[in-house]
């Protein structure tokens, strides 16, 4: 490197610019790879993604904290668009209300399934406790699950990695369960993505369908919700109890 | 777009204060989508405006979740130690909360369907 090119690329690397057009360079070139597999589910935008960064940071000797100052404003956008998604859940209002017992049911059931499932097999194969909690939010919406996991004993910032893991988990097998299950409702399969896989399921369920979308939106801000009041009460529960 | 985001912050402020005024264990953002959610049911519907913001806004949900998700570098460390137990449990927990909420769904609704014919 020219002293000159190095001069540029500290002052480059010490901005928030840098970080921030990274990341949208990078998600771009995952999108093209993504639309270029017919949206296939295995080329998952946000695995694509994270994977050149992480590469790249690497490479470069970049400390995830100088980077996220960039990339923070986009993090920030998850607010408003959480918000947002208000909007197609009333659209879908009509269908929601039509359904409204398979949908109290079938969040609970999965909301308790992603919570206590994650925890027994981690402790089976003998996962220390901080990770068997910081496991247990991971069906729920980052911001949300962050909060969970900080409440009950789990690493925060863990826990969004292993949330964006299982996001990508069931945005990539939910089509395969789904066919295999021969269930072809948007309804059902969108409420079932959103349980299992927060915001990433719906982001993946808003491209298959907008009906499929709602549904997932809804399941989302739900199970969010559920999880947030009925983790941390049952995990005190059963800890009483052993 | 200027002013439907500005309403979609709004939403979210307000929510913000709710969850920590009232020590909601649901963060912000979610109690600003069920105002939000409230407020268009008492409006009869969003504008044109708000609805083509969000759309574009939801369009690239998973642009939003990059940054989060390139903090896996920080824990490698963990990860490469617990990796068996990790994958396992995501995998695992992930297939089975989809098989349970979609299956549970479908008999509540093979239910809803069969009284509807007997009815």
């Amino acid at each position: 490197m020219t002293p000159q090119l190095n001069e540029i690329w500290v002052y480059l690397s010490a901005t928030p610019l840098l970080g921030l057009t990274i990341t949208l360079l990078a998600y771009q070139a995952a999108f093209w790879l993504y639309q270029r597999s017919g949206m296939n589910p295995l080329a998952n935008p946000v695995l694509i993604a994270v994977t050149i960064l992480v590469a790249l940071l690497m490479l470069t000797g970049t400390s995830y904290q100088t980077y996220f100052d960039g990339a923070q404003f986009v993090h920030f956008l998850l607010g408003p668009a959480t918000v947002a998604l208000a909007i197609p859940l009333y659209t879908q209002l009509k269908r929601v209300k039509a359904m409204l017992v398979p949908v109290v049911v079938g969040l609970l059931a999965g909301s308790l399934t992603a919570a206590f499932s994650a925890i027994a097999i981690a402790k089976l194969l003998g996962a220390s406790l901080p990770t068997q909690l910081s496991l247990a939010p991971k069906s729920v919406t980052t911001p949300i699950a962050m909060g969970i996991a900080e409440r009950i004993g789990g690493i925060p910032s863990l826990t969004a990695v292993l949330v964006i893991a299982t996001g990508i988990l069931g945005a990539v097998g939910g089509r395969y369960v789904f066919n295999a299950m021969r269930i072809h409702d948007p309804a059902i399969r969108g409420f079932a993505i959103g349980v299992a896989s927060h915001g990433i399921g719906t982001a993946r369920a808003f491209q298959v369908s907008e009906q499929s979308g709602a549904f997932a939106a809804l399941a989302m801000g739900l199970n969010g919700a559920l999880t947030a009041l009925l983790l941390p009460l049952l995990l005190s529960a059963t800890r009483g109890l052993g | 777009m200027l002013s439907a985001l500005t309403q979609l912050l709004i939403f979210q402020l307000i929510g913000e204060v709710f969850a920590r005024w009232l020590a909601l264990p649901v963060p912000g953002p979610v109690i600003g989508m069920l105002l939000l959610f409230a407020a268009l049911v008492l409006r009869g519907g969003a504008d044109k405006e708000l609805q083509t913001t969000s759309q574009t806004l939801l369009q690239h949900l998973s642009l939003l979740f990059v940054p989060a998700g390139t903090g896996v570098m920080l824990h490698l460390h963990r990860v490469a130690d617990e990796w068996v137990a990790l994958l396992a449990s995501l995998l695992i927990s992930t297939l089975a909360t989809l098989i349970v909420t979609a299956l549970v769904m479908k008999l509540c609704l093979g239910n809803n369907a069969k009284s509807g014919e007997s009815a």
